[in-house]
């Protein structure tokens, strides 16, 4: 029997709490930076998917590439590692390959993710490999101290963009569905309980779980997001996504999303006639991505950003693509071991 | 089958090149005159020789596939300098060989391919068959695409399928000339072809017709025999080196209780692991065709991380390309196999040509002081062995490994002897078990330096690994000078002390000659040959060739100190030559360098070590 798959046979997990998953490393990241509040979440969610999935916490695994996020790793008491600037996503390929049942999560920022990342972003989605993707966007690189990144706004000025960014800036959502990716959310870093909540539906879903996580770097690009996360504007400019539920927002609950002719729009229930049952309700499982596209393409001020599990199409993951290719190989095969290899086809005996 | 030949003259050895077209099958043609030449008994090296192109232009020059077998009665170590026999299927396969015939020899030719439109693709202004280019040597001309049609035409197959067996009729003359017994053939065309009879019965039908065709004409006075080879006993079989590699991968996993874990990218001429890899999810071997050479290496680091046997594998582009990635793993302590077929360089060079070129890169390519094990297999068949090797250090000792193969031994094939993975050595990772008081991810084995692995969703070992500098024992990141220190200095001497398990440098040849040659790597093979050669004229000439680079073995320096002259030999500018240099500085080394994409010969050796014989 082979090794790695006997780890997925398990006592019953005992019961885990958010000091399994606290280490003793001295946290290095900048007071007040969204880091902060996402490692809290994520320390608080991994109990509850430990007893969810049935897992113990030498389980989970978390991995990295580069960058201020990237130190993650060494904050939490898991297994981990941290990995070269931009390949996570292949480490915690690799990794998930081998070993199916470990739990992995993996950590990257929008320069890891989006630049120097940017292919194996793609293909982790495209392959469906069965990790939590948590991509932390602050727009801005902020290790080597504030040049701009793959998602910062065109026009804004850092230190590599004097005269102001000439480039636009990609969308995260928008390449995870291009790249025919199963599952996408965001969540910003002001609200530990959406991330925790869409933290343990990432973990819950088979396939790779990319999460966008409005984050704020607060030295280099402080307030990037705050038209989103602002007390004042925030009920107006998110649009809290669930299941099964009509896309309502604003702060007297009465604004929507419809569908006209091609496009979304937001439109005022009780003005033009417009009633709550003229709002899209929210669908993440259609295999279609038409409306998952146009919900992760929205922005301000026209549109609230979409928070919360935009798509979560089940689909067969890789890895159990591949173990399945192991186990029904192992039936058909006339190799039992590799002598008989060795000695298969055209051989001769000198005596 | 005839009885009507003439004398049957005994040789020692021979070399026959077969050529053609791209898509004339010279490759399968040659494969199946290497499987009659194993039901022979000889032994036998061969060599293909074929363009980067999938199908360059027809007919012309750069579009020529080559396969050159040698086999023999006694030992036969490399695939021969020049052929005995060539087989020609139309006039550009015939100048671009012409080079590589003894003057004597014998040509092959199917003269329908020789039109004027194809003599002026191949670049000949007058047809060499006529003119007075072919002076010298034995020529049979071989109306060979007129007498396949007529062998098939029966059979209702239209002229294209027809033709596809063309290569088979001259298959059918050289069995001819070495007394072979062609209908050992039968079966492979049987089993290939068993959905299309049709193409069975025209496959056999052409073989037997290029036999007859052989033994009618009256141009060969002789045929040949070679007797077998006295090989020892045991079961035997043909292997390419990258057939060899994958194989020695799949038993290391098989030994050590490691599921194989390949992570890759297609590039020639290192894919044949990728694809045969591929095909043994039997045996759990896993392999994942990444997006990139990058991801390759990468995805291969996570699997280690998670307890596979990990090995990448790649030609030179690609090793530059996972240089950071291998430094990962020097820091990060875990096993790791590269392989790297080298090929002709820099850049994308010449991917389908042999070179000996990314030693030092292999040795030092990586930023900061990086060491890793650099093992370097010395032919097709030692690629099962040194791969096997380099799989069992890696694990057994926590660190990197890169295995150098090249093109030659890659897609050259010789003969094996089959071993049995129960007598292979044993492979003990270290593994950690669960709740082990004693663990500490950067505590070590006292005799080897190597850390201990423990695998995540092992309980009781959660720990952090990653690139930045770690803490001696504890794994934590530490920015500490005098830590840096002690870690790059026992990351060193872990690599070091693998040549505590490594065998001693052994000399072929005598205790104290004359001249020592040495050579590493895929060279093997011809430098032994011309050393042989040369004791057998009486010259005071030895060899000592190295398959473990970094490091080397133990007893080099005593080695080295016996003979009077060195002369190191590389396909390359001088890479290995200057390794020494630096690393013994007492000793004097002359060079000897080629660098044209092509192996070395024997004669040019042998003048080469004459040379130094005699100032």
């Amino acid at each position: 029997m082979n090794k790695t798959m006997e780890s997925k046979v398990q006592t019953q997990a005992l019961k885990l709490s958010k000091e399994d998953f606290a280490s003793d490393q001295m946290v290095k990241w900048c007071p007040g930076c969204g880091d902060h509040a996402i490692l809290r979440s994520v320390e608080a969610v991994f109990p509850v998917v430990g007893e969810k999935l049935g897992l113990k916490k030498e389980d989970f695994v978390v991995v990295s590439g580069i960058g201020c996020s990237s130190r993650f790793p060494y904050y939490m008491n898991t297994y981990g590692i941290h990995g070269i600037h931009g390949r996570a996503a292949a480490l915690a390929t690799g990794i998930k390959i081998t070993n199916p049942a470990l739990n992995v999560w993996m950590i990257s920022g929008d320069g890891d993710s989006m630049a120097i990342g940017g292919n194996h972003f793609i293909h982790v989605a495209r392959r469906n490999v069965d990790i939590n993707y948590l991509m932390f966007n602050n727009r801005i690189y902020g290790l080597t101290k504030g040049q701009y990144s793959p998602t910062t706004f065109k026009g804004q000025k850092t230190k590599t963009s004097p005269q102001g960014v000439f480039e636009q800036p990609f969308n995260p959502g928008e390449l995870v569905i291009g790249a025919r990716g199963k599952f996408f959310a965001r969540v910003v870093d002001t609200n530990p309980k959406l991330m925790q909540k869409v933290f343990l539906e990432a973990a819950s879903f088979k396939g790779a779980s990319i999460v966008e996580i409005l984050a704020n770097c607060v030295i280099f690009n402080n307030k990037i997001h705050s038209d989103i996360t602002g007390k004042d504007t925030k009920d107006d400019n998110q649009l809290h996504l669930e299941a099964g539920k009509p896309m309502i927002f604003g702060k007297e609950k009465n604004k929507g999303i419809v569908l006209e002719g091609t496009r979304l729009k937001v439109v005022t229930i009780g003005e033009d006639g417009i009633t709550e049952d003229d709002i899209l309700v929210h669908d993440p499982t259609t295999e279609d991505s038409g409306i998952h596209m146009m919900l992760a393409s929205m922005s301000t001020p026209e549109f609230p950003v979409a928070l919360g599990v935009i798509r979560a199409v089940p689909s067969e993951t890789i890895n159990q693509a591949v173990w399945n290719s192991v186990a029904r190989e192992k039936e058909v095969s006339p190799y039992k071991n590799v002598d008989d290899l060795l000695n298969s086809g055209n051989t001769w005996e000198i005596d | 089958m005839t009885t009507h030949k003439g004398k049957v003259v005994e040789l020692e050895s021979a070399v026959v090149r077969f050529a053609g077209d791209s898509g004339d099958g010279m490759q399968l043609t040659g494969s199946l005159f290497s499987d009659s030449t194993a039901f022979a008994g000889n032994d036998f090296a061969t060599f293909p020789d074929y363009p980067a192109e999938i199908r360059a232009p027809q007919g012309t020059v750069s579009g020529v596939s080559g396969f050159q077998i040698h086999f023999g009665h006694s030992d036969i170590h490399t695939s021969g300098d020049q052929a005995n026999v060539l087989v020609a299927m139309n006039p550009a396969s015939l100048k671009a060989n012409l080079k590589w015939v003894q003057s004597n020899g014998i040509i092959i030719v199917d003269t329908d391919a020789f039109t004027e439109k194809n003599l002026e693709k191949a670049g000949y202004e007058s047809n060499p068959l006529t003119d007075k280019t072919l002076d010298g040597y034995i020529v049979v001309q071989a109306p060979i695409s007129t007498l396949t049609k007529e062998a098939v035409k029966d059979m209702g197959l239209d002229n294209k399928s027809a033709m596809k067996s063309k290569n088979m009729f001259a298959l059918g003359i050289v069995f001819y000339m070495f007394n072979r017994d062609y209908k050992k053939t039968f079966s492979f065309f049987e089993q290939k072809f068993k959905k299309n009879p049709l193409v069975v019965e025209a496959n056999k039908r052409v073989l037997e017709a290029g036999y007859s065709f052989g033994d009618t004409i009256e141009v060969f006075a002789n045929t040949y025999k070679i007797e077998p080879a006295p090989l020892t006993r045991g079961r035997y079989r043909n292997v390419t080196g990258n057939l060899a590699t994958s194989w020695g991968v799949l038993a290391a996993a098989e030994r050590s209780g490691r599921n194989v874990f390949l992570g890759s990218y297609p590039i020639t001429p290192a894919t044949e692991i990728l694809q045969e890899i591929a095909k043994h999810k039997q045996f759990t071997a896993i392999s994942m065709q990444m997006e990139d050479e990058i991801a390759g290496v990468v995805s291969t680091i996570g699997a280690s991380f998670a307890g596979a046997l990990p090995v990448t594998s790649t030609s030179g582009p690609g090793l530059s390309l996972k240089s950071e990635a291998i430094g990962l793993a020097v820091m990060t302590e875990l096993p790791l196999v590269v392989v790297n077929v080298q090929r002709g360089g820099p850049s994308t060079g010449l991917p389908t040509k042999s070179e000996q070129s990314d030693l030092m890169q292999a040795l030092y390519g990586r930023n900061g002081e990086a060491p890793v094990v650099v093992i370097a297999a010395k032919s097709a068949a030692d690629c099962f062995y040194a791969a096997y090797d380099a799989c069992k250090i890696s694990l057994e000792h926590m660190v990197p490994v890169i295995l150098l193969t090249d093109g030659s031994i890659a897609n050259g094939s010789e003969v094996f002897q089959i071993p049995k993975v129960a007598d292979l050595p044993e492979i003990n990772p270290p593994i950690v078990k669960a709740n082990d008081p004693n663990y500490a991810p950067y505590r070590r084995d006292p005799e080897k330096l190597s850390r201990y692995w423990a695998l995540p969703g092992t309980e009781g070992l959660r720990h952090r690994l990653g690139g930045l500098e770690k803490e001696d024992i504890t794994g934590n990141v530490s920015h500490d000078p005098l830590n840096h220190q002690k870690m790059s200095h026992l990351r060193q001497e872990k690599v070091n002390r693998v040549a505590n398990y490594i065998p001693e440098l052994e000399v072929e040849g005598d205790e104290e000659s004359d001249v020592l040659v040495v050579s590493w790597g895929g060279t093997y093979g011809v430098m032994l040959t011309a050393v042989e050669e040369l004791r057998k004229e009486g010259k005071s000439v030895s060899l000592a060739h190295f398959r473990n680079i970094m490091p080397m073995p133990k007893n080099t320096k005593e080695v080295l100190s016996r003979y009077k002259k060195i002369i190191v030999c590389e396909i390359n500018l001088g890479q290995f030559v200057n390794y020494l240099r630096m690393t013994f500085p007492e000793f004097k080394f002359y060079q000897y360098n080629k660098i044209q994409g092509l192996p070395f010969m024997v004669n040019e050796l042998k003048d080469q070590f004459n040379a130094l014989l005699n100032e």
